[in-house]
Order: C-alpha cells, then sequence, then structure tokens
C-alpha cells in the first residue's frame, strides 16, 4: 500500500478513539501513524506511562492489536520475549509460520532512563522488534517530573524554577546515538508532524532484519505548557529550530532526513513553550545563548556525521 | 556408544537410576519438559544448573529457544512475554536475582501466567554471602507464587516435573517456584530415579492456553490497568486460585505416585502419629532432623517430625490436623524476620494451630542461615527445649538461633 492519505484513510484504525489520554496530546497521533504504516499484524508492548494508562483502562481496551503491558521499565525485554515465543513455536511447528511484527512503545523515562538496561539488553540479543520512544521530555503520567530526555533549563516538577535554581540543569541525554552504538540496522528520529517521514521510517524499521529504534519527539500540552492545538506545529518548530533534527541511521549511515531551508533561532523555540518562560527573564539571557551554542554544536555534529556536504 | 544405545532401548520403560546433584537432576527435568522458551541470568548456586541446560541446547537435545538475559528483572520480563504469547517457559535463580525480580513475581502471579521456576535457594546480602537459606523463597512468600519445597535431589527433580502440572492446571494458572537448598542439594551429589522421557512427556502433556499475544485473530489486552472498582476483585480470584492449588497439588502428587511409585502429599509426617513433641521444617534439613528423632525414640522420648513440602498455599488445615494434640511444637525456620515474633512458618505454623483450636506450647527456631551447618545433635537440642516447656518450665526467648544460643 502506498503512502497516501487517500490509502491510508481507508485503512482500520488500530487504536479506537475514545481513549483517555488528554486532549492534544500527541502520543495517539504517533501511535495511530505507526499502526496505519504497518502492512503485516502487529503485536504490541508498552511500558507503564501516559499511553499505556490512557488506553487500557479495565474493562476497556483501546487496542484492536494484540497488547500486553508489564511494567514500566521492561517493555524490550517483555517484547523480546514475545518475539522468542513465536520463533520457538513456528520453529517447532506449533504456529503456522506467517510474518508478524513486534513493537515495543515507552516514554521517555522508560527509554533514557529506568529501562535502559533492558532496552539495551535486547538490541543486544539482536530480537526481531522495533522499539517507538514517545519522547515527551519528561515524566508526564506522573505529574511532569524530569527525565534524562528532558532539555537544559526546562522546567519540570522536580526541575522547578526558584530563586536559585533556573530549571534543570542538565543537557539531554543523546540517547538516539546511544541506540545506534548498539550497531543495530536501523535507528531514527522522528516527529508526527512530518506523518510521510515518520511512516516511511516505520516501514524501514519493522522491514529490517533485527532490532530497530525509533524516537519520536511528542509534545506534551500539560507539560510543555502550550494550548492544545499546538503539538504538531511545536514539533515542526523543533525541526526548524535544529533541537530535534530528523535524521536515520541505517545499518551504520548517517543520514539527514530534512535539512531546515532556514535554521530558525532557538529563542523561537523558547517562546513557544511555558516551560521555557523563566528563560526570558533578563537575568537568563545567558542561558538562552549557552543552549543555541549547544544546538548549533550538536546540529555541525550531526552535519559531520551525516557527511552531508551538498544540498540534501 | 555402545552405552547410550543400551540407555536408549530401555528408557521407553523403566527408570534410570543415576547419580546426579540436585542442579543437574533438575537441568535434566528441564530438559526432559523440553519448554519453548527459557530465560535466565547466572548466579551461585544456581549457575551449574543452567550451565547444564545450556550445554543441552548447544547439543540440540531439546527444542527450548534459550534467552541469555542481560539481568533476572529480564528474565523474569522474557518469560511473562512469551508466556502471554503461549509458550510454555521456565527459568531458574537463587538469593538476590529472585530479589531482583519480585516487582515481576507480583506481574507474573496477577497476570495468571503459568510461569515454572526452579530455586537454588540462597541468602540476601548484606553481608554477602552465596550460600544456602530460605530468605529468597521467604521474601517471594506473599508474591501470589506457588511454593514447593525439596528435601533431596529426587523430590526437587520429582517437584520440578509436577511444577508444569501444578501452574497450567485450568482451576490453576498461577506461577510455580520449585525451591532446593542451595549446595546441600545443588551441589550434593545423590542416588536418584530418573524417569523416561516418554513417560515425563506424556505426564506434562501439551500446553493450549485459552488466550494469546499470538491468537492474531483474537487480538487480546494483557495487564490492563485496574481502578479501585476491580482491583481488589481480581486480588480475590487470585487468592481463590491459589487456595484451588491446594487440591491440585495433593492431586497431582497422588498421579505422580500412581506412574512413579513416589507419591507426594502437602506435607510428610515423621514418627509424628504418636507423638507429643513435634518439629516442623522444610527442605533438606528433614535429614539431620529425622536422624535426630530416631535417637530420641530409641531414648523413650515422644518425639516426630512434620516437612511441608508446600508452603504456598500454606496447607493449613492439614499442619493443624497433623500436630493436633501435641504437647509442643517448634517451627525451624531458615530465614529470619527481623522484629517479628518467630520466623515465617512458626508464624503460619501459629495461625493454623489457632484457627483449628489447637494450643500446643510453641518455640521459633531459626537455623542455617548462610549455609550454617544444621546437624542432628542441634535438633536434638530442640527437642530438649521442647521437653522443658511442655513441662511449663519458663518460657525461652521467643526467637531462638540454633546452635547460636
Ligand atoms: C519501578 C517503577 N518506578 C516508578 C514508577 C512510576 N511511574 C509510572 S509511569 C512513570 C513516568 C512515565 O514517564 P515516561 O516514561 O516519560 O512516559 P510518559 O508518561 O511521559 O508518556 C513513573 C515515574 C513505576 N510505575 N514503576
Amino acid at each position: 500500500m502506498p503512502l497516501n492519505l487517500r490509502e491510508l484513510s481507508a485503512k482500520e484504525d488500530l487504536l479506537a478513539p475514545g481513549h483517555r489520554l488528554c486532549a492534544g496530546c500527541t502520543e495517539s497521533i504517533v501511535v495511530r501513524q505507526v499502526l496505519l504504516a504497518i502492512q503485516e499484524p502487529v503485536v504490541v508492548a508498552c511500558a507503564t506511562g501516559c499511553l499505556e494508562i490512557g488506553t487500557s483502562p479495565f474493562p476497556f481496551t483501546s487496542w484492536r492489536v494484540p497488547w500486553i503491558h508489564v511494567a514500566f521499565e521492561n517493555a524490550a525485554a517483555v517484547i523480546s520475549g514475545v518475539e522468542t515465543a513465536q520463533r520457538s513455536l513456528v520453529r517447532q511447528g506449533k504456529l503456522p509460520d506467517r510474518p508478524v511484527r513486534f513493537l515495543a512503545f515507552g516514554g521517555d523515562g522508560a527509554t533514557y532512563d529506568i529501562g535502559l538496561q533492558w532496552l539495551s539488553g535486547a538490541l543486544e540479543r539482536g530480537h526481531h522488534f522495533t522499539y517507538i520512544c514517545l519522547n515527551n521530555e519528561a515524566y508526564m503520567n506522573t505529574g511532569i517530573q524530569r527525565s534524562s530526555a528532558t532539555p537544559r533549563g526546562g522546567w519540570t516538577t522536580t526541575s522547578p524554577v526558584g530563586k536559585v535554581i533556573p530549571g534543570k540543569r542538565e543537557p539531554r541525554k543523546d540517547i538516539t546515538a546511544i541506540m545506534a552504538a548498539h550497531n543495530i540496522p536501523y535507528v531514527a528520529q522522528a516527529t508526527p508532524h512530518g506523518w510521510k517521514d515518520l511512516m516511511t521510517k516505520v516501514r524501514k524499521a519493522v522491514a529490517v532484519d533485527g532490532p530497530s529504534f525509533i524516537n519520536v519527539l511528542s509534545p506534551c500540552t500539560r507539560g510543555w505548557r502550550h494550548e492544545l492545538d499546538e503539538g504538531i506545529e511545536l514539533s515542526k518548530l523543533a525541526v526548524d529550530t535544529c533541537i530535534w533534527p530528523l535524521f536515520e541511521v541505517e545499518s551504520g549511515v548517517w543520514k539527514l532526513s530534512h535539512r531546515p531551508s532556514r535554521k530558525k533561532p532557538i529563542l523561537e523555540w523558547i517562546k513557544s513553550q511555558g516551560r521555557f518562560s523563566h528563560l526570558l527573564r533578563p537575568e537568563n539571557q545567558h542561558l538562552v545563548e549557552e543552549l543555541q551554542v549547544e544546538v548549533d554544536h550538536d546540529w555541525e555534529k550531526l552535519l559531520r556525521r551525516c557527511d552531508a556536504g551538498g544540498p540534501l | 556408544m555402545t552405552q547410550t544405545r543400551v540407555m536408549k532401548d530401555t528408557l521407553a520403560t523403566s527408570p534410570r537410576v543415576v547419580a546426579l546433584n540436585g542442579a543437574s537432576l533438575v537441568a535434566e527435568a528441564i530438559r526432559q519438559t523440553d519448554p519453548d522458551v527459557v530465560a535466565a541470568y547466572p548466579i551461585t548456586p544456581q549457575t551449574i544448573l543452567m550451565e547444564a541446560f545450556s550445554q543441552m541446547v548447544a547439543d540440540g537435545r531439546v527444542r527450548t529457544e534459550l534467552v541469555t538475559v542481560e539481568s533476572e528483572h529480564a528474565a523474569m520480563s522474557v518469560l511473562i512475554g512469551a508466556c502471554a504469547a503461549g509458550a510454555r517457559v521456565q527459568s531458574a535463580t537463587s538469593g538476590a536475582g529472585l530479589a531482583f525480580m519480585w516487582e515481576l513475581l507480583w506481574c507474573a502471579s496477577g497476570m495468571r501466567l503459568p510461569i515454572v521456576m526452579h530455586l537454588v535457594s540462597r541468602s540476601l546480602s548484606a553481608p554477602l554471602n552465596i550460600l544456602g537459606d530460605h530468605s529468597d523463597v521467604m521474601g517471594a512468600r506473599d508474591t501470589g507464587w506457588v511454593q514447593l519445597f525439596a528435601e533431596d535431589g529426587q523430590e526437587a527433580y520429582d517437584n520440578a516435573l509436577q511444577a508444569v502440572r501444578i501452574a497450567e492446571h485450568p482451576e490453576v494458572l498461577l506461577p510455580v517456584m520449585s525451591a532446593q537448598d542451595g549446595f546441600s542439594i545443588s551441589h550434593s551429589v545423590e542416588r536418584a530415579e530418573v524417569l523416561p522421557d516418554e513417560l515425563v512427556r506424556s505426564f506434562i502433556g501439551t500446553y493450549a492456553p485459552a488466550h494469546s499475544l499470538l491468537d492474531i485473530e483474537r487480538p487480546a489486552t494483557f495487564g490492563a490497568n485496574d481502578d479501585r472498582q476491580f482491583f481488589a476483585l481480581h486480588k480475590r480470584q487470585q487468592y481463590e486460585a491459589m487456595e484451588r492449588a491446594l487440591g491440585v497439588v495433593s492431586a497431582v502428587g497422588q498421579e505422580y505416585g500412581d506412574l512413579t511409585g513416589r507419591s507426594y502429599g502437602l506435607l510428610e509426617a515423621y514418627r509424628l502419629k504418636d507423638a507429643e513433641l513435634a518439629v516442623v521444617l522444610m527442605g533438606s534439613a528433614a535429614g539431620a532432623a529425622r536422624a535426630a528423632v530416631d535417637k530420641l525414640r530409641a531414648a523413650r522420648v515422644p518425639a516426630g517430625l512434620l516437612k511441608l513440602r508446600l508452603y504456598r498455599p500454606f496447607p493449613a488445615a492439614a499442619v493443624a490436623q497433623a500436630l493436633a494434640g501435641k504437647r509442643a511444637v517448634a517451627a525451624l525456620d531458615r530465614s529470619a524476620i527481623f522484629g517479628a515474633q518467630g520466623g515465617a512458618l512458626f508464624l503460619d505454623v501459629c495461625s493454623a494451630l489457632a484457627t483449628h483450636g489447637a494450643a500446643p506450647r510453641m518455640l521459633s527456631y531459626v537455623y542455617g542461615l548462610g549455609g550454617r551447618d544444621t546437624v542432628p545433635s542441634h535438633v536434638e537440642q530442640v527437642f530438649r527445649d521442647l521437653e522443658a516447656v511442655a513441662r511449663e518450665e519458663p518460657a525461652l526467648p521467643a526467637q531462638r538461633f540454633l546452635g547460636l544460643d
């Protein structure tokens, strides 16, 4: 099936409406795009977090595909067990051999922090599954606490803005590069506004023979302090300011997916969300400048990695 | 070569007599049950069990997919995923490994997944100590797993096979932990009988779960979240399944006896019927206790032993019945509950007796911590203490430490 809106709109949504995610949440948008992109049957494992809580309140479920949740940190290990069961049962002739795609969803807390060991182990073992990080840059389900994905300077309830400390002091962990360093066949970054880019990446990810990882920036109206209808625009702004570049790493080869025609200043990003409002105070001016230096440095590093000398 | 051919010919009909340690016997049981997925992580004293099984995988003697995970927590995560996907799954661990799994032990039982885990029991740090005691098992006693204890390698092997049947029984559908004492069983070579593969295969049958993640046409949601309306209802269902396990453990033990000549109940009484003084315990110390009972009986002391095979669900009625009319009873725990009035087994025995209207004098002993030896003379001391309290002599401290006091 080609990736065009006419074909896609005719396909059944595998995440049913009526779930309990917040109005304006982009996690469900990402999940629906992911499920629409995949053409084979899928089994999903979900880490504890907003998506899990919002879609599985007993006796209801939003999932029209087989789905499992066990705990916060171990979705990658759980899906590796499901995938192993499939391999074992098919090899023994106990199940018919047909292509099934195995997916795990985890928030940034589940992925960058508490679940990193389980994810790393599952990648190293080479299970055939795709891990998708729904990165809203904090622990949102438990009330907007900082994670190692929270950007420097960001306000959260555990990195609050106080009289002496202006929000989170540490920079983000570069988890996508850490995933790429596992030398798995496919790693990418994406956003929900670039639906075609995201869905193409999902198709590539599930097609490779081995583990794959996609880090999807997922704006959160509650945590980022923006209007309900701004999530998609913000995900575009993240790409245009180069704070969230779109790229993929296919068999170790880094490739930029999109180069903004004009790189927007980080100040536009900061101005767009309440979690950064304190950075606009005069005494925090230097923090904005430092953030710009950081973004520029990371962007240059990425360009070097992608060896993107010519036009893309 | 000739030897293996001869063995193969006799396999189908009669048991094989072997000299193996407990760990190897359970590795053999895992091979014979041929699980679809095994996931495990090394920890002493479980290591030799998984090394033996890994060799069986490497030699193509099983059809199992072995997942060599990066931690015990991941091992249990893999098994939960695989079991929910319709696979028959097993693992083995010890001490800190079981403690690391603790969060997921509740997930496995709450999701009603018939996972089988072989435990080679070990103490918990600190201080670090790799030797046997029951701290790990007792740390998991409230996690909703059926818990079986073995006295020797033969029982560990027999329990391992029965665990599959108990877990998968439609009236139960709960995970089962089959424990053997670290080193004293796992590393001790004993004579044992191993069943023919065919007999094991027919005894455990095939596994056909009602729901599976790989049933693509009937998508099911596993591990939904409950609000206050449903959570307690689900937990009561789980409690009731655990109670039904009592009958299933008995029935499976009986059926196993019909096949092998080794019947198993919930507990085993030794010279207990006419005893006035009784010791209750679980695991490998039963041997020392039997020797003590025999010696005291020869000296006309009315001593008897009650060995529990099943600890969870706790066979309260059977325990109360076995101990009815005794004058004094001592429970021997191979783990301590700091600040409690006795060990876990002691508290369970007390509550069983109290709720069934019996009131013997009760003593609690902690023994064998961190691999400390327990010999017949220690148990004889327990019986002498029981004699004293039965004569209404001054009460002893609530918690005694066997061999240390
Ligand atoms: C072992 C453990 N520690 C902590 C928690 C509490 N907890 C549940 S969800 C969550 C945060 C989830 O954050 P994230 O992974 O970023 O996903 P989000 O909800 O933001 O989508 C936390 C801290 C837990 N369930 N389990």
